[in-house]
């Protein structure tokens, strides 16, 4: 007699994008199937759990029986056939289709802490999360601690904001707490924003409840009777979790009026925002969720005083209020045990860029970037060497593999000249250009600032051009020191987050690559064969078969040449895209730097 | 205006009735805009959705010529649920009798949101909202004067504020905001049949004597015509020659036909002016006078400001001033009148009137002085009835609501109201001389609700004819949801299609004489 | 009360006023291109920026209350450097064509571009590119000039109540724009023309009238509605070519469409010249002795005749209180009736 069979099915963004809804479907399909025998089928469920961490090998399915677990990777609708009759129906895993030994190394150092049960649980269904501890720690707070019990319990885990600044959370609530008025608002910033960061998305998308939990025990703590989830409208499935979980929660009495007969009340709204990148800032989305222009305000008065609507507002950001019924549940204590001195718990970072393991990670604060990018991260793609770790997406900065044993906490990555922020993590090997790395950011803060100050409207357009011109083989003797002097002044004068960060990832690179941009300028030289005006493609007669594959791809036709006979490459058509580069099987395409030194692929 | 200007955004609560603040007075607008966003509440009582309709917390929309029902009804309201104040009535007022009493006893709010046509429940929250204030002041203008029952409105509307104490202090008071920039000073300065400068009676002999004394020359004992009887006195031959000086009634007095009628009858017309205007057309003798750019004095606004008026540029031709045109005529007629500088002028008027006595042209240069301002250390008024009433005590008048003189029938089934709009001004005579304004506004129209513009298949922008018992004009159609349903609006500044060629001269308040400009029955024709 | 220090001197003032207020009430100047002290502070231009004793970024005057014992430095050489970076930036992202320029003379940019002796610009590179054309009959508007300080958003709603304009697009392509990029449609007060810092938002009328060195400035009161507005009349060759108002006035230097454009009819060629009398029912051309002498003889004839009841008068409400009274004077005095009134009741 078989035991229950819980097949959970990673649904995150990653894994839907990787084909989970159809292996989802083909398990049920499979399951309803008559050649099932009904003693299987009874006792087997099939969920979709939000994100497991490791995209890169979605979609990921667990299958869990008796307390032991068997995890498969790739998983295609096709192979689901397979795993049901031998390992549901025959008790047989399909051995070649497991995790490999690198799926376990990537979870090694990892603390699930805050995501334990993301990706363990049907993120649509209250009962499992309920069951799996949830509400419990709203239900203690609202009925037996008095607002200033959380408040102190916060203050003693050390839990800080994982929005980006790290201001200590308790701190924040009792300054709100501490405001007269009768009118408060607890709001929970899900406007992640920076490229490539999916931190925020994932936990929305595997965990809703922890958040709606973690602001219910918040706006009880601070006093607030409304909440608000601004959340951008590019997330549609966060948006829809978020707003089933809510649904579920007002159904089990975790919002609205009367909360579990405790009198007090509470609700959450959801407000979308457009993908404004400057609307992470807490003013400005004040203002959006107000109706106006998503536009920073000088601080003071800091949010906390005169908020939303002008009443004391605490802002959170989603991982910040995702751990807090972690750590009302587990202690104070527990949380605290992970971490550094002045950095406390986990966090969680998404992890790209030229890693062979990218995906969502957690780790507790205190770990090295070694240990992420080579333990968890698995090393480079493609052998190639390690160049540096950009952290905290456009307000970040560098860091190069030569500080690679650099603590993972709030202090250490600052005096690298980096932060934490929201935990983006892109890891950058030696085909990386510094100076383009530094243009790339500079593109997304220059379009996205609001306009609104004048060292980020123009002094990030200017940044850019400086940068562009540096990249364009036009530089001039000075340019380095004029976009550092220009980068303080932007960082000394704006008024917001934004602006104030903006120059980092241009003054991380000047001052641990400054070699790479004095190649650029003095050299007339990409170091890392990027800056397209510093290379050029050609064909090498001797080793082209004529095999016409480069002609196909190139897509501005410079590529000329009969089947059978060398090709060449028309430089004044050529737009150094590399596409012939990529795809040429002979080596015959090479990227060569204007200036002699050839590359190879 | 009891009180200032600067107040209104102290104000807790602003009741605008009758008054398209944000057209017709725009700054005095800002203010009360500046007073919204510092929290202040504002109610507005208007039968069209005029421009600040935006900005009021309560709009009631009563039917034109119902001020009285509605504010009686406020009145009913606040008695009933005892918001008056008290001590305020006892100390300060009489007429707090049972007459007055028992007369708000109809106006129940079905009653009066019967009359009026607006809810009872807006007629019952503005009652509270206003009288629940002590900072509260009332706003109005032509909406509330022009009606054969004006004076009454006005009663009404003291008596509100008499109700609930909010006269004789800061950020309060019952504030009528002046249509022309020295409309105020013209009355001041006596050009009113009945008074002195300085509202001194004509009829008390005392006084009469005084200017006797003061000008050296016997002086009249027999009150004199409105403008507004002269016309008629015109046309019946009674008046024999007439002095205009910067007036155009042919398009501003009601029933053009009529005025046109009665001067081309006059003997002697003079008109002084800067523009060959409608009226100046009809003149025998036209005396070309300097605009305000042109000349030195005084002009008073609506909060009693009296600020300094200075030359900037040159008259046109031989243009002259107008004080010397006036001061040329007298000596030829044999009274001597000697005034080396306008400043001597100011100087004799405070000497005729104490009110102004403390002012000269050096203490008015910094941003002038709110009379009254009896000495020369006297910082100016910036309130009345501080402390006082000057007849005593504040009285309560009885007032009941009549209908306007002239109903819609089945012939002229829409209540007609003229009035100004943003851009241009009065009769036009400046405004339309300054080509951008007229680019922007160049021609007249009557605004239609759009369920009567389609009964009557008009379309916006099409071409209506509006005919009165008086006339008819043809003007553009704008169909607009600001007039209520059976309203139509037409804006008098626009000589071509005059809308005082509806109007009726012959319905005045039997006190003011003011023509009821806000109520004319018509019927609207596609043209 | 508040104490505090601004560069080493000692200040008291009321509580909750900025360091930027302050300052301009100790006689200390700061620079700013966005702060109007009748609007909200924005904190846009940042050239207020000072040091303020504990914080390790510079803030913004304008936004910062004073606080007791707040230590403040309002210049020194990192400030003025930063500073002078900000003229910088604007400059390369400006016409700077001061030399046609309507504004010159009159433009804060202008005044900072010398005050920062700014000669030479480190920077250069891509313009803005923004509507330069409006057809609206009132308001130039010419958007390259535009800093966005915003202050004319904030005149517009938050004074005006009207809301025509407001900031749109992000990043460089930020600007200024009525809603989809139309031509304005408002109420055309000008209070956005009145707080515009550069040439961005002139009037249409103005243009090419005189700068504002070739004209000189008279103070008079608006000859419109009651408000009492308080103009300053702008006077070149004998003509009004411009009207703005002093912010310290009852008016607090606001103005609506008819007083701040309204003023060219006093220049208009239909304006009356000299004394006319109708003969044989034609106007004809009259010197002053004649036609006083005809109105003086008239008018003697008919008091004579008919008393002087048979003669009226009507005074004007556009007229001043000197010429009123004298009017009435004349008719009281010289005719002898007190038939004599004005059109308040119309």
């Amino acid at each position: 007699m078989p035991g229950d069979i819980t097949i959970n099915i990673c649904m995150g963004t990653g894994g839907i994008a990787a084909g989970g809804e159809a292996v989802m479907s083909a398990f049920e399909d499979a399951l309803a199937s008559a050649d099932i025998a009904a003693s299987v089928k009874k006792h087997c469920a099939a969920h979709k759990v939000g994100c497991r961490g490791f995209c890169a090998r979605d979609v990921l399915v667990d299958v869990i029986e008796n307390g032991g677990k068997h995890t498969y990777e790739y998983i295609k609708p096709d192979m689901v056939k397979r795993i049901v009759e031998e390992h549901l129906a025959g008790g047989q895993p399909v051995q070649e289709w497991l995790v490999k030994e690198d799926y376990h190394t990537f979870h090694g150092k990892q603390v699930r802490a805050v995501l334990a049960d993301c990706g363990e649980m049907d993120p649509e269904d209250i009962e499992a999360y309920a069951g799996r501890g949830g509400y419990e720690a709203a239900l203690k707070s609202l009925t037996s601690l008095a607002p200033t019990d959380i408040i102190e319990e916060l203050k003693r885990s050390g839990l800080r904001g994982r929005g980006g600044a790290g201001f200590p959370t308790g701190l924040k609530w009792e300054m709100a707490r501490n405001e007269p008025g009768d009118t408060k608002y607890i709001i929970c910033n899900a406007d992640e924003g920076d490229p490539g960061a999916f931190m925020d998305r994932s936990l929305v998308e595997g965990n809703p409840h922890a958040v709606i939990e973690g602001m219910l025990i918040g706006a009880y703590a601070i006093g607030a009777q409304r909440g608000y989830v601004y959340i951008r409208a590019e997330y549609p499935l966060a948006v829809q979790r978020l707003t089933i979980a809510l649904g579920q929660a007002r159904e089990r009495g975790f919002l609205g009026r009367n909360i579990q007969n405790t009198g007090f009340d509470f609700d959450i709204k959801v407000k979308l925002g457009a993908g404004a990148f400057v609307c992470g800032e807490e003013t400005a989305l004040i203002a959006s969720i107000e109706g106006n222009r998503g536009m920073p305000r000088a601080k003071p008065p800091f949010p906390a005083q005169k908020g939303l609507w002008g009443k004391p507002t605490v802002i959170n950001n989603v991982e910040t209020l995702a751990n807090v019924p972690y750590i009302m549940r587990k202690g104070s204590g527990w949380f605290a045990g992970f971490g550094t001195e002045k950095s406390k718990g986990t966090k969680v970072f998404a992890l790209t860029g030229k890693i062979r393991n990218s995906g969502l990670i957690e780790v507790p604060f205190g770990i090295s970037l070694r240990e992420i990018i080579f333990d968890i991260g698995g090393g480079i793609e493609g052998d190639r060497k390690l160049k540096a770790v950009q952290t905290g997406g456009p307000s970040g900065g560098c860091i190069p593999a030569s500080l690679m044993e650099t603590s993972v906490d709030y202090e250490s990555l600052a005096s690298a000249g980096s932060i934490v922020g929201s935990g983006g993590m892109v890891v950058l090997d030696e085909t990386d250009c510094m100076v383009n790395v530094a243009k790339y950011f500079l593109e997304f803060t220059k379009s996205e600032s609001c306009g609104k100050c004048i060292p980020c409207r123009v002094g990030t357009m200017r940044l850019l051009e400086i940068l562009t011109r540096i990249t364009s083989g036009k530089g001039r003797p000075g340019d380095v020191e004029l976009l550092q002097e220009l980068s303080e002044d932007i960082k000394m004068t704006s008024l917001c987050g934004l602006g104030q960060t903006a120059p980092n990832p241009v003054l991380s690179t000047i001052r641990y690559f400054k070699d790479e941009y004095d190649a650029h300028i003095i050299e007339r030289r990409c170091p890392a064969g990027v800056c397209k005006s510093f290379i050029a493609f050609t064909v090498l007669e001797e080793f082209c078969k004529g095999c016409m594959a480069c002609v196909r791809v190139c897509p501005s036709g410079a590529i000329v040449g009969e089947k059978k006979k060398p090709h060449r490459i028309v430089q004044d058509v050529c737009i150094k895209c590399g596409a012939c580069f990529a795809t040429c099987k002979f080596q015959a395409v090479r990227k060569r730097a204007v200036y002699g030194e050839i590359h190879t692929r | 205006m009891t009180n200032s200007l600067a107040e209104i955004e102290n104000n807790d609560v602003l009741f605008v009735i009758g008054s398209n603040t944000k057209e017709s007075h725009p700054i005095i607008a800002l203010r009360m805009i500046k007073a919204k966003r510092k929290g202040a509440k504002i109610i507005v009582a208007d039968p069209r959705r005029v421009p600040m309709v935006r900005f009021a917390d309560i709009w009631i929309q009563h039917r034109p010529g119902t001020d009285v029902a509605l504010l009686n009804g406020m009145m009913h309201v606040i008695l009933k649920e005892g918001l008056f104040k008290k001590d305020f009535i006892e100390s300060m007022t009489e007429g707090f009798d049972e007459e007055f009493r028992k007369n708000l006893e109809e106006y129940t709010p079905e009653n009066a949101a019967k009359i009026t046509g607006a809810p009872k429940e807006k007629i019952i929250e503005a009652a509270r909202l206003y009288a629940g204030s002590d900072r509260a002041g009332i706003y109005y203008t032509m909406g509330i004067t022009q009606h054969a029952h004006g004076t009454e409105n006005v009663f009404s509307i003291a008596n509100l504020a008499l109700l609930t104490g909010n006269l004789g202090k800061e950020a309060a008071g019952v504030n009528p905001l002046r249509g022309q920039n020295n409309v105020q000073g013209s009355t001041d300065m006596g050009c009113i049949p009945n008074m002195y400068p300085g509202y001194q009676r004509v009829a008390i002999a005392a006084i009469r004597e005084k200017f006797e004394a003061l000008w050296k020359v016997k002086l009249s004992e027999k009150e004199g015509m409105t403008a507004t009887e002269m016309i008629p006195a015109a046309e019946k031959g009674s008046l024999k020659a007439l002095y205009i000086m910067g007036e155009n009634p042919v398009v501003s007095d009601p029933d053009c036909t009529h005025t046109i009628k009665a001067l081309k009858k006059l003997e002697l017309l003079v008109v002084q002016d800067i523009f060959m205007t409608e009226t100046a057309e009809l003149a025998h003798v036209v005396l070309p006078g300097s605009s305000f750019a042109e000349k030195v004095g005084t002009f008073t606004n609506s909060e009693r400001r009296v600020q300094r008026v200075r030359r900037a540029v040159n008259s046109p031709g031989i243009a002259m001033k107008d004080s010397l045109i006036i001061i040329e005529l007298s000596k030829r007629m044999g009274y001597e009148m000697n005034y080396p500088h306008t400043v001597e002028i100011f100087r004799e008027i405070g000497q005729v009137w104490p009110a102004l006595a403390g002012m000269s042209y050096a203490r008015l240069d910094d941003g002038g002085l709110q009379w009254p301002c009896p000495t020369p250390d006297h910082p100016g008024t910036q309130y009345l009835f501080k402390g006082g009433f000057p007849r005593g005590k504040g009285r309560f008048t009885t007032v009941m609501f009549k209908p306007s003189a002239e109903q819609p029938d089945q012939e002229y089934p829409f209540i007609l109201t003229t009035g100004r709009q943003l851009f241009q001004y009065h009769t036009g005579s400046m405004t339309r001389r300054v080509k951008p304004i007229d680019a922007i506004s160049p021609e007249a129209y009557v605004e239609i609700h759009p369920e009567d513009a389609g009964a009557l298949a008009i379309e916006g922008g099409s071409r209506v004819k509006v005919s009165s018992r008086r006339g008819s004009i043809t003007v553009k159609a704008v169909v607009t949801k600001r007039p209520a349903k059976g309203m139509v609006f037409i804006p008098f500044h626009f000589k071509e299609a005059a809308a005082n060629v509806l109007t009726s001269s012959t319905t005045l308040d039997p006190i003011a004489k003011i023509p009821s400009f806000k109520v004319s029955a018509v019927r609207l024709e596609k043209a | 009360m508040v104490r505090f220090t601004l560069d080493d001197q000692e200040i008291v003032v009321p509580e909750g006023i900025t360091v930027l207020e302050a300052a301009r009430r100790s006689g200390i100047f700061i620079p700013t291109l966005c702060d109007d002290s009748r609007l909200e502070p924005f904190g846009g231009c940042r050239l207020c920026v000072v040091q303020v004793q504990g914080i390790p970024r510079l803030v913004t005057a304008c936004t910062t209350p004073v606080a007791e014992g707040m230590r403040v430095q309002s210049t020194n050489e990192e400030i003025e450097r930063r500073r002078r970076t900000i003229v910088e930036l604007i400059l390369s992202d400006h016409p700077n064509d001061c030399m046609v320029c309507e504004k010159a003379g009159d433009c804060n940019l202008q005044e900072l571009a010398y005050f920062y002796d700014l000669r030479t610009n480190r920077f250069y590179g891509q313009r803005s590119q923004r509507l330069v054309k409006d057809q609206n009959p009132f308001i130039e508007r010419d958007m390259e000039k535009c800093i966005l300080c915003g202050k004319c958003v904030r005149a517009c709603y938050d004074i005006q109540g009207v809301g025509a304009i407001d900031f749109t697009s992000r990043g460089f392509t930020a600007k200024i724009a009525p809603p989809f990029e139309k031509d304005l449609d408002c109420e055309f007060c000008g209070q956005c023309v009145s707080v515009c810092p550069t040439g961005a938002l002139m009037s249409k009328q103005s243009l090419g009238k005189g700068r504002q060195k070739d004209v000189q400035e008279v103070d008079t009161i608006c000859p419109y509605c009651g408000c009492g507005c308080n103009l300053t009349l702008h006077v070149s060759r004998n003509e009004v070519v411009r009207v703005t108002s002093r912010p310290d006035t009852i008016n607090e230097g606001w103005l609506c469409v008819k007083g701040r454009f309204g003023y060219s009819f006093i220049n208009s060629p239909d304006r009356l010249k000299t004394p006319l009398i109708k003969k044989d029912g034609k106007f004809a051309e009259a010197t002053w002795e004649e036609t006083f002498d005809y109105v003086a003889t008239r008018l003697g004839a008919i008091k004579s005749k008919h008393g002087p009841d048979a003669i009226g008068g009507l005074s004007s409400a556009r007229c001043s209180n000197e010429e009123n009274y004298l009017f009435q004077k004349f008719m009281r005095a010289a005719i002898g009736t007190n038939n004599v009134d004005h059109c308040a009741r119309l």
